[in-house]
């Protein structure tokens, strides 16, 4: 199997999950106690019958359940995501306009707790037994336990409001009027705490893995060979025993990227960051249901397109997938 | 060496339990340490912890007293993580199972299932269960056992598949056992430890989602919770650090406690692996 | 020849505190002499590995030289540096292993890890090692040397990655190869070509050759001389042809005796009574298909007739991938045939659905390779002897009560029964593989390489006590090994295959004797130690 056809396997499995989750959305909406017409509009601002019934004729709501799940799910293969009168605009609009901002926050947070998780991973399994090996994995297990929204308080609490180092509010400084590179370095400054706060959990994933891969393959009797050739140390780790030990890692990197997305919806919380998570939380507490099936459409997308990213590495990484005669 | 005697030298594992068990104390002796209950108003809100005897860890927003609601809270992050860990292995084994054992379009049907709950971000579901369902200790509890199923059917299924090309399954077999009796009697039995493994991690990570939903004011309304207090406690953080410091410790030793459990029990079911496994 | 290039004196290996014994390996002395094959000779747990890593430096984890020297060029190995032994280990010492489907990086061309050889000891320029790699893979007979070097170890075969770490081992040309059961892993045939080389090469480059096996048809094969190792002790040590043809220790006599010789036994009269007729039998397995590939078949049995007498034992062998263990398997139904007969007392095994398959599954019965593996570590002994008679609906005390015998027939005694399996040995588990096969009161037993995981000795045993039940119960027997000696021992037909056909079948005597196929005489050609065997029966009878 080539690379091509492996994508286009991909993307046809991708439409179907996608597919499959928009027909899921729209039980959803018939599951929720009460009108599908109300809860459309969202709770609070449907008193006025006649704008209920105005809906009802919009969607379809009288007509049979599959002509409706029909008309549903043309609208969202069209993206056309619906309207949230919460927010006053179109629901696709509303999420276009916040995704840039979750996308800056989940793929740094991705990048830090990766590269880090890795080299912690690393140095802990080189050190297996020494003292510095038991701190690193007693921090992993820590950072494991720890529930990300209050890391992220906790965070807001030391560096930004007893050591004031850091902002702990928002995505930029409000009404500075930074353009270009101060704009940028501003928005640096901001992205620190989310994106380490939101990197800790994982960061701690991606170590614990990593060691435990180095400490699997370092057992394997290919290692054995390379010392036989008289390779040292340094160069069967990281030729033999980093590459092969990064193969466990990589899956379960592309599998943790829905986690990594679903706790965006925390960290965007507790600092006020305007993505798409902050929206979902916005949006539950306002009833806005169009909104937050958007948003859980949208961020399983967004799972999908990181898993066929992660697969294409993994075949750039493994020869043996896909070249099997 | 018997199992436990290898549990024990552990020192993590048993460290683990211990904070476990007195979680589990604190749990169920809750309406006798705090009669009262959690909501209560008993002294003016925002008191500083360690000032006052009675009110050890301050008060709240609304006066409502700190200690009170952690020890109540416990109650449900651990009656939510036990009950949707059980629920999602309800799923989880019995799926995991027939797909590995029958292999074909059992297999392939299931598995793609499990794939599909798989890739939707869990956590974005739970949210999206909950609020569609509206908050109630049953809604939540159902909500994570569906997003945490997916990786114990995975688990058993990979199980099953290498147990039962062993040879002493085909044995069972060729001496004329039924299927089902095959699975569950000589199986099912060998795929234990893994599973308890499993669970033990499962609890812990079903107790950070239950508090997760409760911070994002998707709990039981009528139910105090850790999450909640955090969450209620948010917005204040600049002046009162203890609503959320302590409630955030609390689920803190609690999900290290079972995560330091489910590592000893793993080492312990496989005395001859190294430590450091995942 | 007495020039030794490596003399090791009085060396002792401790194992960590809480293994079975204080000493993997305790005061052993030998020398090695410049470009002879030496082999050391044990079963599993003798510590010949053990010695070998310790020369390289490559003990496991807990595992120390206690005591002794290793003086090789004037220094004692075992005292250098990890940097010097780093210096020493691939340039003067080279070493191969026993599992090339694991012993080499999966992700890493075969020419780059040929070339990292050079590299690691800061030899020549990037383009010459790439020369030099491709002249190794050249040297040890690799078709294709310019493909092969850019491959993947995957895309070799298991006797092509064993070419390939021999090229490895070589490429600095070692004074010294240390070879850990290089051809254990491997089919006979490619087993053959494998020890030509060896000895090829030695001759070419004149190097000392420590070979370590178990199998003293390997020995006989390439060595010249020999050292016998017991639980960490040298037994015997002396040339080649003496300790074969006339042992001094009880234990090397003892581990010549219980190797088959091949000694084929006279036709026992055959009752023309059939116990199995496998008629026209199809099996063809399809492999990966989707979407977007096409499926890729394999006949792992194509076309196969065959019958079995009562009270007879036919022996299937053949190499890995011949499809011997998926015909056996078929027979049993654990695997359903694509088309044709599998006649049992009657009854076609093959058409059964699964109820009434379940209801016949006694007339057939299988005792399994692995001893590990084939009982279930939860049950008791008796549990595991009396579910397939109980539910065959013999009444659960009479089922304990025979469960009991069988374990005195097999030799365990009773008291084995109320015991779990991780309690017994691996050959007294395969006693109790045997017990379990019985239990049933079979019309067929099928044994599939049921001898090939235990060491000689005690392979031995389980040949003595699987003939002894033939003559006492008149068991018919297809005895599936790729092993021919044992085969030759046991059987009294034998059936070779090769790519899912049957390429011969006939009386022991004249298949060993007078093979009609081409591809028959291969494989007698290949078995190691052929010549020395048959001047070992003759001297016998």
């Amino acid at each position: 199997m080539s690379l091509l056809t492996t994508i286009l396997g991909r993307l046809i499995k991708a439409a179907i999950t996608l597919l499959t989750i928009a027909v899921l959305n729209f039980f959803l909406i018939h599951a929720a106690p009460g009108d599908p017409a109300a809860v459309l509009a969202g709770e609070a601002g449907a008193a006025d019958p006649l704008f209920i019934a105005q809906l009802r004729e919009r969607f379809g709501l009288d007509q049979p359940l599959c002509v409706q799940l029909w008309s549903y799910v043309k609208n969202v293969l069209t993206l056309d995501l619906g309207y949230s009168f919460r927010q006053g605009m179109p629901v696709y609009d509303l999420i276009a306009s916040r995704l840039p901002a979750t996308l800056l926050l989940t793929l740094s947070s991705f990048i830090i707790s990766l590269s880090l998780g890795i080299a912690f991973g690393v140095a802990a399994a080189a050190r297996v037994g020494k003292a510095s090996d038991s701190l690193l994995t007693t921090l992993a297990l820590l950072f494991y336990a720890t529930p990300l929204y209050w890391a992220a308080l906790m965070a807001v609490l030391v560096f930004s409001v007893q050591l004031g180092w850091l902002p702990g509010f928002g995505y930029e400084t409000v009404g500075s009027g930074y353009t270009g590179l101060a704009r940028a370095w501003d928005i640096l400054q901001h992205l620190i705490l989310p994106a380490m706060t939101l990197g800790l959990f994982f960061m701690a994933v991606y170590m614990r893995m990593t060691r435990a891969s180095m400490l699997e393959v370092s057992q394997m009797d290919f290692v054995k060979t390379a010392r036989a050739k008289g390779l040292s140390g340094p160069v069967i780790r990281r030729r033999h025993i980093l590459r092969n030990a990064l193969l466990p890692v990589v899956t379960l990197a592309g599998l943790q990227a829905g986690q990594l997305i679903g706790g965006a919806v925390l960290t965007e919380t507790v600092f006020a960051w305007p993505g798409i998570g902050r929206l979902m939380f916005e949006s539950l507490e306002a009833r806005d249901y169009n909104t937050i099936l958007g948003v859980f459409l949208v961020s399983a997308a967004m799972v999908i397109v990181f898993n066929i990213l992660t697969d294409i590495v993994y075949r750039i990484v493994d020869p043996r997938i896909g070249a099997k005669t | 060496m018997s199992f436990w005697k290898r549990f024990a030298t552990n020192r993590g594992a048993v460290i683990g339990l211990i904070i476990l068990l007195a979680v589990v104390t604190i749990a169920i002796l809750a309406p006798v340490i705090y009669p009262g209950g959690p909501w209560k108003m008993v002294q003016r809100p925002f008191l500083v912890p360690f000032t006052n005897e009675a009110l050890p860890l301050g008060t709240d927003t609304l006066g409502r007293n700190v200690a009170a609601g952690l020890v109540h809270g416990a109650r449900v992050s651990l009656l939510v993580g036990l009950v949707s860990t059980v629920m999602a292995l309800l799923i989880g084994v019995p799926l995991g199972a027939l797909a590995g054992f029958y292999g074909g379009y059992v297999d392939e049907g299931a598995m793609r299932f499990t794939e599909f709950f798989q890739t939707i971000p869990n956590f974005a579901l739970a949210i999206v269960l909950v609020a569609i369902l509206q908050p109630t200790l049953g809604s939540i509890t159902l909500a994570i056992a569906i997003v945490s199923w997916p990786p114990v059917a995975r688990l058993v299924r990979a199980e099953v598949m290498s147990l039962k090309r062993r040879e002493f399954v085909e044995a069972a077999h060729l001496a004329g056992l039924s299927n089902i009796r095959i699975l569950v009697s000589e199986v099912l039995p060998n795929a234990v430890s893994p599973i308890i493994v499993m669970a033990s991690l499962m609890v812990a990570t079903a107790i950070l989602l239950e508090s997760s939903l409760s911070f994002l004011g998707l709990g039981d309304p009528n139910i105090m919770s850790w999450g909640y207090m955090i969450g209620a406690a948010r917005t204040v953080i600049r002046s009162a650090w203890w609503l959320s410091f302590f409630p955030g410790l609390a689920i803190l030793l609690t999900v290290l406690a079972l995560n330091l459990i489910g590592e000893g029990l793993n080492d312990a079911f496989n005395p001859h692996l190294k430590k450091g496994r995942t | 020849m007495s020039d030794p290039i490596l003399s090791i004196e009085q060396l002792t290996i401790d194992l960590p505190a809480g293994a079975d014994r204080p000493h993997a390996v305790e005061e052993v002395s030998f020398d090695l002499n410049k470009g002879e094959v030496l082999c050391v000779v044990g079963e599993s747990g003798s510590g010949k590995s053990m010695t070998a890593n310790a020369l390289m430096g490559l003990l496991p984890d807990g595992v120390t030289v206690g005591n002794g020297r290793a003086v090789f060029d004037g220094t004692d190995v075992l005292t250098l540096s990890e940097v010097q032994k780093q210096a020493l280990r691939g340039a003067r010492i080279g070493m191969i292993f026993q599992e090339p489907m694991t012993a080499l990086n999966p992700l890493m061309r075969i020419g780059d890890q040929i070339s990292e050889v050079f590299a690691a000891h800061n030899l020549y320029s990037k383009s010459e090692r790439r020369a030099r790699a491709l002249a190794l893979v050249k040297e040890v007979g690799l078709p294709d040397p310019e493909k092969i070097i850019r491959a993947y170890p995957f895309q070799l075969s298991g006797g092509q990655r064993q070419r390939a770490m021999i090229a490895m081992a070589l490429a600095l040309e070692p004074e010294i190869l240390i070879a850990d059961e290089p051809t254990t892993a491997l089919d006979v045939t490619t087993q053959a070509q494998i020890l030509r080389l060896i000895l090829a090469l030695r001759d070419k480059h004149g190097m000392a050759v420590m070979f370590i096996t178990h199998d003293f048809g390997v020995v006989a094969e390439i060595a010249d001389r020999v050292i016998v190792m017991r639980h960490g002790r040298i037994v015997e040590a002396g040339v080649a042809k003496r300790v074969l043809e006339a042992p001094q220790h009880e234990y090397t006599r003892a581990l010549l005796d219980a190797i088959p010789t091949g000694t084929v036994p006279d036709l026992a009269t055959v009752n023309t009574a059939p116990a199995l007729e496998i008629q026209h039998l199809n099996k063809i397995y399809r492999t990966g298909g989707g979407p977007f590939r096409a499926a890729r078949e394999v006949r792992a049995v194509n076309d196969v007739s065959l019958t079995i007498a009562k009270g007879e034992v036919l022996g299937l062998v053949g190499e890995s991938g011949s499809g011997k263990s998926t015909l056996g398997r078929a027979v049993v139904r654990l695997v359903t045939p694509d088309s044709g007969k599998v006649l049992i007392g009657g009854v076609d095994l093959a058409a059964l659905d699964e109820r009434e398959l379940r209801k016949q599954r006694h007339r057939v019965q299988m005792v399994f390779q692995d001893p590990y593996a084939s009982l279930n570590p939860r049950h008791r002994i008796v549990r595991s002897l009396s579910d397939g008679p109980i539910a065959k609906g013999v009444p659960k005390r009479q089922a304990h009560k025979r469960a009991l015998e069988l374990l005195e027939i097999v030799g365990l005694g009773a008291d084995a029964a109320t015991r779990f399996p991780h309690e017994f040995s691996g050959g007294q588990r395969q006693r109790i593989g045997i017990a379990r096969a019985l239990a049933m009161d079979p019309e067929l037993i099928i044994a599939d390489e049921a001898v090939s995981a235990l060491d000689v000795s005690i392979q031995a045993q389980v040949l003595e006590l699987l003939a002894d039940l033939r003559r006492k119960m008149g068991l018919s027997i297809l005895f599936i090994t790729h092993d021919l000696r044992v085969a030759a021992q046991v059987c009294d037909r034998i059936a070779v295959m090769q790519h899912g056909r049957l390429v011969e079948v006939g009386p022991v005597r004249e298949v060993f004797h007078a093979p009609k196929e081409a591809y028959t005489r291969e494989l007698l050609a290949a078995v190691p130690g052929a010549g020395w065997a048959v001047d070992k029966e003759d001297a016998i009878a």
